[in-house]
Parts: C-alpha cells; sequence; structure tokens
C-alpha cells in the first residue's frame, strides 16, 4: 500500500491503495465516483476518459500513483454545483447524443478535451478525435451533431451527403 | 410537433440528465456491504477431457473463502434452453445438458471450470492460478460442414451427432418448390456466409447475488434485459428457488442488443454462491471474458436459389442453411434460425413457393444466440443479395425488380406462415429513390472516377416482425415462455401516474417515451408520470425487452391498463358531476358532461379515488390502480427499402460509405427523436458488419478476436451521417398505438444495401463480381478485384 493524494474535480483527495490500483479503480472505488465506467480493459473503448492536468487520459490505463499530485476531472465535475449542464453535457441531450449512457462519460470528456485544442471541429476532425471511444448504440450521428452543435455550428439540416 | 409533448413529440429524455452527469446506476457501480469476488477460471482449450481439478493450493491462498467445482452444483439444474424446435420428421431437437461449471469436459475457449470466491478480486485471480486442472485436449469441432460428416468427433458424447436439429419449413412445400426450380426459365443461386458476430454492448455484464439467511431470500443486481426471465429460469430450474423468494434487479443497463437476455451461469453461479459462503457475491465480465462468454451472433451459411420467369417476377425460393449453435444451447439460440428466420424469406415480395431448411449445429465454440435483428438480418441478407444478382443476371434495374414483385394488398399471407397487416412498399420506395437522390448518383459516381475512386449504388428493402405472438401460438412453436408484456398504471392521490412495467429499457428511452403515452391519453403534463421498470419486486410479471417489442407490446399493456384507470376514474367524475358516466369525456386533463360547460379535473377525480367521502363505494371499490397483460394478436410488421453510396479505392479496395439512406415505415411513432436514434443505432452495427465485424476461430477452436483490439468495432471515423426518413406510415392495425417497432430495423436492412453496392462499383468498373462475403474488408475486396 502507498499513500496517494490528488485533487479531483477541485476536492483534495488522499487514500492509500495497492501501488497496482488502476486510476479508473481509484476513482470508482475508493471516491465512489462510478459515473467513470471501465468497458475494454485495453484502452479502446474509452468509456474511462478523465481529465489528468487538463488532457483527456484513458483513467484504465494509468495507476493512481502516477497521478500523484495531480489535478483530475471527471464526468461529475462537469455540471456546474446547482446540476446546470455544461454546453456539452446540453448539446449532448438536446441532440440525442446517447442512448444507454454508458460510453457518455468518456464521450463528453473527450468532447471537451477536443473543443478545448479546437473550438470549431469539422465532422472530420471530430469523427477522427472520436477514434478512441466506442459508441455501440447510436452509430455516432447524433455524437457528432452534438459536439458540432456544442462548438456552435448549426446542424439543423444535417443528414448524410 | 405537439406542444403538449405527448405522442409525436420529440421530448428530450429525462433519463439523459443522470447518464450525463455520472449518476447512472449501472450493476457495476453497486456494491453490497461485505461482497466478496469471483473469478471463474476459464478454459483456454476449445473440447477436452477434464481428468481432475486440484484446488487445494487454492483453497489456501489469502482472502479465499471458497474454491467452487462442478461437483459443488451436483444438486442443481443446467441452464435451461427456452426453446424446443421441432426437426421436419416430428422429433425434438437434440438437447444437451449445460452445466454452471464444465462438468467432465470443456466445450469452448472461455467455458468456466472452477470458481474462486475470495474478498478481493484480486485475490480471487491470484488463487485461481494455483488451481491445477488436468485436461486431456480433444479434437475441437469448428467447421459446421465437417461437423456434420459422419464419424465426425462428436461436441457431446452422449448425444447422437452434432445435429442439433434438421427443419424443414414449410415441409409440405419442399417438393413443389422443388418442381418450380427445376421448370423454372431462370434460376439465380448464391452461397453466402453471414459472420458471426459479438453484440458487445460497451458495459460487460455484472451480476451480484445476496443472500438473506434470516429469511432466505435471495436478491440478483445483473445486467438482464429482462430480469422476470431470469428470475423464471433461474429460480425453476437451476437453483430450485421458489419465485417469491428471489429478486432480481436489472438497474441501468449499458447496452444489450439481445446478448442480455440470456440466462447465464454466472447469474446462476453468484446467487447458488451467495448462499453457500453467506456473503453477497460480485463478478464483473472483462471484455476478454465478454468475447470468451456472452452469447454470439449470425454465423449461418447458405445456399439461396431464386426462380424467376422472364420478366424477373419470383416464382419461387428454395433456401439451405447451416446454422452454428456453439457448444450449448443458449436460452433463445433454437429459435433465431428457425421462427425468426424462415418465416421472413418471403420480405416485402409475392413469391408463391418458398422452402426452408436449416440445419443448426453443435461446434466447440461460444453459444450462439440473438444479436440485433436475431434470425431476420440473415433472412433478409440471403434475400436481397439474391435479388440483387437476380436482376444483373437479367439485366433489369434492382429498383425494378423490386418493384415488379412488391406485395400491394394487405393482410397479406405469405406461403411462411405470416400475414402481414399494412404496409405500402412502393410509398416506401418512391420516398427512398427522393432521400438518396438516385438521379444525381451518375453525376457522382463521375466525379469520384475523377479522384480515382469506384463509385456504387446499393438498394434493397427488408420487412421485419416485431413483438413475436401470440403466445398460444408461439407456445405451439417451441417457446417455453409467454410473450406477453404487463403494465400496472397506480394513479396516485394528487393524479401523478406511475407505471410499473415489464418492459425494460437499456438505451430505448422508455422512461421518456412512454410518459408521452400517457400524457397524451389523459391530457396531463408527461412529468406527471413516472415509468418503473427493472425489478421483479416492483413490476408485475413481464417478459422484457427484446425483438423490438417494447412499445408495440409493452406499450400496449400500458394503454389497456390507462383505459381501464380512465374508465373507473370517468365512473367517479360521473359520481362527482351527477351525470351518467356514457356522458362524461376526458379531455386535457378534465372530466366534462358533454354540451355542457360543467366538468372536473383529473387531480380532483383522483384525490376524490382515495379519499372517497363523496364517492359512490356501494358500486366502486377506492383507489385507482390497474393492471393489463397484453398479448398481441399477431407480429407487427415494420418495413422499408434502404440505399447507400459507396466509394472503393482500387489500390487497396477499402470501401468508405459515403451516403446512406434509410425509409422506414414503423407505424405511428411517438417519440421522432428516439426512433431515428434507434435506426442510426442499427445502422452502425449493421455497416460494421457488412465492412469491419467479424468472430474469428482457428481450426483448433481457439478465439482470435477476444478483444476490441482484435475484434473491429466500427469507430466515429467508419461511418457516415445517415438520412433517415420515416414519413411513410401505415399504422398497425391490432396494437391499441398502431406502432410497428423500430430497434432491429436498421441492423436488419442495412448489410445487404453495402455489399449490393460495392458488387454494383465493382462491375460499373467492369470487374466480374457477383459476390464477397462480409466483412468487405480492404483485401478481401482487393482479392476480388484481382480476379
Amino acid at each position: 500500500m502507498t499513500e496517494v493524494s490528488m485533487t479531483v474535480n477541485g476536492r483534495p483527495v488522499r487514500a492509500d491503495v495497492p501501488d497496482n490500483t488502476l486510476l479508473a479503480d481509484f476513482l470508482r472505488e475508493n471516491l465512489e465516483l462510478t459515473g467513470t465506467h471501465v468497458g475494454c480493459d485495453t484502452a479502446q473503448c474509452g468509456a474511462c476518459v478523465v481529465h489528468v492536468n487538463g488532457r483527456a487520459v484513458k483513467s484504465c490505463n494509468i495507476f493512481a500513483l502516477e497521478c500523484e499530485g495531480a489535478e483530475v476531472a471527471t464526468i461529475e465535475g462537469e455540471a456546474a454545483p446547482d446540476g446546470t449542464l455544461s454546453a456539452i453535457q446540453q448539446a449532448f441531450q438536446d441532440h440525442h447524443g446517447l442512448q444507454c449512457g454508458f460510453c457518455t462519460p468518456g464521450m463528453v470528456m473527450s468532447a471537451k478535451a477536443l473543443l478545448a485544442e479546437n473550438p470549431e471541429p469539422t465532422e472530420a476532425e471530430i469523427r477522427a478525435y472520436l477514434k478512441g471511444n466506442i459508441c455501440r448504440c447510436t452509430g455516432y450521428h447524433n455524437i457528432v451533431r452534438a459536439i458540432m452543435a456544442a462548438s456552435g455550428q448549426d446542424v439543423s439540416n444535417i443528414a448524410a451527403e | 410537433m405537439p406542444a403538449d409533448g405527448g405522442i409525436g413529440a420529440s421530448t428530450r429524455r429525462r433519463e439523459d440528465v443522470r447518464f450525463l452527469t455520472g449518476q447512472g446506476r449501472y450493476t457495476d457501480d453497486i456494491n453490497i456491504h461485505n461482497q466478496a469476488h469471483v473469478f471463474f477460471l476459464r478454459s483456454d482449450m476449445a473440447h477436452g477431457r477434464i481428468n481432475g481439478i486440484d484446488i487445494s493450493a487454492a483453497e489456501k491462498m489469502p482472502g479465499v473463502l471458497k474454491v467452487f467445482t462442478a461437483a459443488d452444483f451436483a444438486e442443481v439444474g443446467g441452464i435451461p434452453c427456452g426453446w424446443q424446435v421441432t426437426d421436419r420428421f416430428g422429433e425434438p431437437m437434440q438437447e444437451p445438458k449445460h452445466p454452471v461449471l464444465a462438468e467432465g469436459f470443456v466445450r469452448h475457449v472461455g467455458e468456466p471450470i472452477a470458481a474462486v470466491v475470495a474478498d478481493t478480486l484480486q485475490q480471487a485471480r491470484d488463487a485461481a492460478e494455483a488451481i491445477e486442472v488436468d485436461i486431456e485436449a480433444l479434437p475441437a469441432v469448428v467447421d459446421m460442414a465437417a461437423a456434420l460428416e459422419d464419424g465426425a468427433q462428436k461436441v457431446h458424447e452422449d448425444l447422437k451427432s452434432n445435429l442439433c436439429y434438421d427443419w424443414g419449413f414449410v415441409e409440405e412445400n419442399r417438393d413443389a418448390v422443388d418442381e418450380a426450380i427445376r421448370k423454372a426459365p431462370h434460376v439465380t443461386t448464391l452461397e453466402l456466409v453471414n459472420q458471426r458476430l459479438v453484440a458487445n454492448p460497451v458495459e460487460p455484464r455484472v451480476a451480484i447475488g445476496v443472500h438473506d439467511r434470516a429469511d432466505d431470500e435471495y436478491t440478483l443486481y445483473t445486467t438482464s434485459q429482462n430480469p422476470h426471465v431470469i428470475r423464471l429460469l433461474m429460480g425453476a430450474f437451476v437453483l430450485g428457488i421458489p419465485e417469491h423468494k428471489l429478486r432480481v434487479v436489472s438497474p441501468d443497463v449499458g447496452g444489450g442488443f439481445g446478448t442480455k437476455i440470456f440466462h447465464y451461469q454466472e447469474e446462476a453461479f453468484c446467487t447458488f454462491a451467495a448462499k453457500v459462503v453467506n456473503r453477497p457475491v460480485k463478478w464483473r465480465a472483462s471484455r476478454s471474458e465478454a468475447f470468451m462468454s456472452d452469447a454470439q451472433g449470425r454465423d449461418h451459411v447458405t445456399k439461396i436459389e431464386l426462380a424467376l420467369d422472364e420478366e424477373g417476377h419470383f416464382l419461387a425460393i428454395r433456401t439451405s442453411t447451416l446454422a452454428n449453435m456453439g457448444a450449448y444451447l443458449s436460452t433463445f439460440a433454437p429459435s433465431v434460425p428457425t421462427w425468426l428466420h424462415g418465416t421472413l424469406m418471403a420480405g416485402n415480395y409475392r413469391t408463391p413457393l418458398i422452402y426452408v431448411n436449416v440445419r443448426a449445429v453443435f461446434t466447440n465454440t461460444v453459444p450462439v444466440d440473438a444479436y440485433r435483428g436475431a434470425g431476420r438480418p440473415e433472412a433478409t441478407f440471403q434475400l436481397e443479395r439474391v435479388i440483387d444478382k437476380a436482376a444483373r443476371e437479367l439485366g433489369i434495374d434492382p429498383v425494378e425488380i423490386r418493384r415488379r414483385n412488391f406485395i400491394t394488398e394487405f393482410p397479406y399471407e405469405t406461403p411462411v406462415a405470416l400475414t402481414y397487416d399494412t404496409g405500402d412498399y412502393h410509398a416506401t420506395m418512391d420516398k427512398l429513390m427522393e432521400l438518396a437522390d438516385r438521379d444525381g448518383f451518375e453525376a457522382r459516381a463521375a466525379e469520384s472516377k475523377k479522384r480515382g475512386r469506384l463509385r456504387g449504388f446499393g438498394v434493397n428493402c427488408y420487412i421485419e416482425a416485431c413483438g413475436i405472438a401470440p403466445s398460444n401460438l408461439v407456445g405451439q412453436l417451441g417457446a417455453r415462455a409467454g410473450l406477453y408484456e404487463s403494465a400496472t398504471v397506480r394513479v396516485n392521490a394528487t393524479g401523478s401516474v406511475t407505471v410499473m412495467t415489464g418492459s425494460h429499457s437499456h438505451g430505448q428511452g422508455h422512461e421518456t417515451a412512454f410518459p408521452q403515452v400517457i400524457a397524451s391519453m389523459i391530457g396531463i403534463d408527461p412529468s406527471q408520470v413516472e415509468i418503473v421498470h427493472g425489478d421483479t419486486a416492483r413490476v408485475p410479471m413481464g417478459m422484457g425487452t427484446y425483438g423490438s417489442r417494447s412499445l408495440a407490446v409493452g406499450g400496449s399493456a400500458m394503454v389497456r391498463a390507462a383505459e381501464k384507470v380512465i374508465d373507473k376514474a370517468r365512473k367517479i367524475a360521473a359520481h362527482l358531476l351527477e351525470a351518467s358516466a356514457e356522458d362524461i369525456e376526458l379531455k386535457e386533463g378534465r372530466f366534462t358532461v358533454k354540451g355542457t360547460d360543467k366538468s372536473v379535473a383529473w387531480g380532483d377525480v383522483t384525490l376524490a379515488a382515495y379519499v372517497p367521502h363523496n364517492y359512490p363505494l356501494e358500486d366502486l371499490e377506492p383507489g385507482l390502480e390497474e393492471t393489463a397483460f397484453y398479448d398481441p394478436a399477431n407480429f407487427t410488421y415494420p418495413a422499408g427499402a434502404y440505399a447507400c453510396e459507396v466509394e472503393v479505392d482500387p489500390e487497396t479496395g477499402k470501401v468508405t460509405v459515403e451516403r446512406f439512406a434509410a425509409v422506414d415505415d414503423f407505424g405511428t411513432i411517438v417519440n421522432p427523436m428516439i426512433v431515428d436514434g434507434q435506426v442510426h443505432g442499427g445502422l452502425g452495427q449493421g455497416i460494421g458488419q457488412a465492412l469491419l465485424e467479424g468472430c474469428v476461430y482457428d481450426d483448433e477452436g481457439q478465439l482470435l478476436t477476444a478483444s476490441y483490439m482484435d475484434y473491429a468495432m466500427p469507430r466515429a471515423d467508419d461511418l457516415p451521417f445517415y438520412s433517415v426518413d420515416h414519413s411513410c406510415a401505415t399504422p398497425c392495425t391490432h396494437n391499441p398505438l398502431g406502432v410497428k417497432g423500430c430497434g432491429e430495423a436498421g441492423c436488419i436492412g442495412s448489410p445487404p444495401t453495402i455489399v449490393n453496392a460495392v458488387v454494383d462499383a465493382l462491375q460499373r468498373a467492369g470487374h466480374d463480381v457477383t459476390h464477397i462475403d462480409m466483412p468487405l474488408t480492404p483485401s478481401r475486396v482487393w482479392a476480388a478485384m484481382q480476379g
């Protein structure tokens, strides 16, 4: 067991964990932040994406101990304290960018990282950026629309072209 | 869009708020005080005889509570199969025992041999490493045709052969079909593979078993599409737990697509073990475990022959399929290649004679069962591919040959036992041609050519049968379950409504769409309606969600219960208004005496039901709560027409989908936004099958695709935007809402569209290619182009 401390969604946290504890398990088991999901164990599905020091990271592929002293942001910190959804979250709801909801936290965190890098991404840029996030429900159509909408683009007439 | 948020409104989903904020409650998010963890030691060999299992070292490992083997399950039943198919000679299918833990033999990679329950998952996993299993390898049966040869190695020593059943449908038509094909002016033949797929909901399966020793009561939390079915199968057939002592809870479930319908060994194990170790027992599948233990889908090898006259009118269809069952019969496996496949072979067309033969085969592979579409994609794929091939052989336009054979009068009785109630296939095709802009194709093809790409246009139709029913018919066909649905509509004293439905939502948005229906019926705001599902302790016995049945069957049950509630409320209102119940109408949340301005609000009536001071107690019981069980009179028949344009890179064989248009007739639509989303998701999976996905075993039965690194899941940059339309609606004639079901359509209709388009692209470029088996990977397409 080794002590680890970090800031998660602005709150300082500290725990003794086995050295091989993954960040995803630390968040889910130690902090009971179960919004971060584990869908594949091999860094493919992206349901576990969180931000570590502002970068999107697959939390199933990083040890908690590697995040010593880091600023970690998870889906639980995305809405305003009064519950108001962020622009990205609201766009996902408005454009039906989720169905079962399991991949959604990772999608939202990846989308947030994308828009921080590229405030008005094209369809192709969004699709390329989401390569590391698998959704089995939506066929991605409405996820891409939601992210375009969250960046202020008009998506009212999007269909196959 | 209706302003009231009722039927027809694209209401935003209320469940999204919890999913978007990390507050969803999936099974893995549940931890029970003092829970232990189980790790399953699974076979790494496809077929072998277990000579011995030594657990002595594992038992002494830190934290280990107990190591289980088949010996611990001697008094426990096997995992039951829920559908018995009768073969074409009148004999029941061969049905092997499916043990919770392997008994004497291992029969597929991933079959659980032993299970360690320990304080932590790490301890359980470490102890499993210390189990010594002596397995003598036996030859693996992988190829279906080889499995049926005389003298082939048997998957089950105690069965006669590897043939589960040899099914003929309709057996009486066999000779007539043979003769029609023999005499036909033209016969088009196609041999094809509908490859094995893995459903792969992103949430892996999880089970938590809990036993309360004080009351001898069990609770199972599980990632299921149908908790009551699990309670019935596991309680009655496996563990012998009476239903009133067993609660099954399926909370938020992260996608199902069929593979979470079935009862699995891990559920029975956790429930059983919780009592033995006297602690809750939790299991979560890793993704690789999911690949080795979730029932897989499709895996048909088919030869289809289509007989036509000189003008392209269909005369007869004969089709012969080998269907892979895997090593054991999963819950509904036998029904998929038979009743969910053979009955769909008429498609949207008038074909007077059809004969379907299916031989189901045991192999040393993971069991196969229903995956989104379940039998209907397999039927649609072969039919729409052979029609396309026939059109090319006869020089008839692929749209025209379909139009020439469309069913145009309804109800229509097919030669494969279905009666289609409604549809308008010409209108659907007209709309498709407009949406897909077929007239603009040649210009786009020319533009593609300039860039060195080969462009092709693919088109096809589909029909599906949803809401499989009625129960007495499916019982005759071998179902060991009823296929009704239940709902309780509980009106609260102040007028809000709680609906307990037997349907289960794992992404379909029932919590939003079902209240829209109640809101329209009563005239209250949808926010006044709450949906409860997924818990056998809270909802009446229901059959769950699969086969696009929720709204057509579950929604109908809810409507029937709501009608009973409204009927009673009307009587209460009549009393309050001193009028006759026949003169009372309910509109916009008020009961009014027809032709007068006398009225009483919904909330006043509901309050009177629970505070019955001024109330006809001599005629009516207090309270306002009704239950209905709805058993449909027929299937529903959604149908549609799909078109796509692909580009093929002749240098690499890579296919990209440039345009995809889907026109579906789903009858009445409650929430168009949700319906669009269901179609998008189905298209994503269908295009995934056509271009990317495939579950692969080697000759030793080793599973080569056991992670997302090996199995090609469609990603955002593999798929296009889709154009979808459902304006050509012919409402279902036999359910109260006129709804048909939309969950599987996209996945059923789209694989042939893609393959038809790729063949078109190659033929337009002068390649003599008539078929390529899915997935159309660059290497397969490139190889086909080389001849």
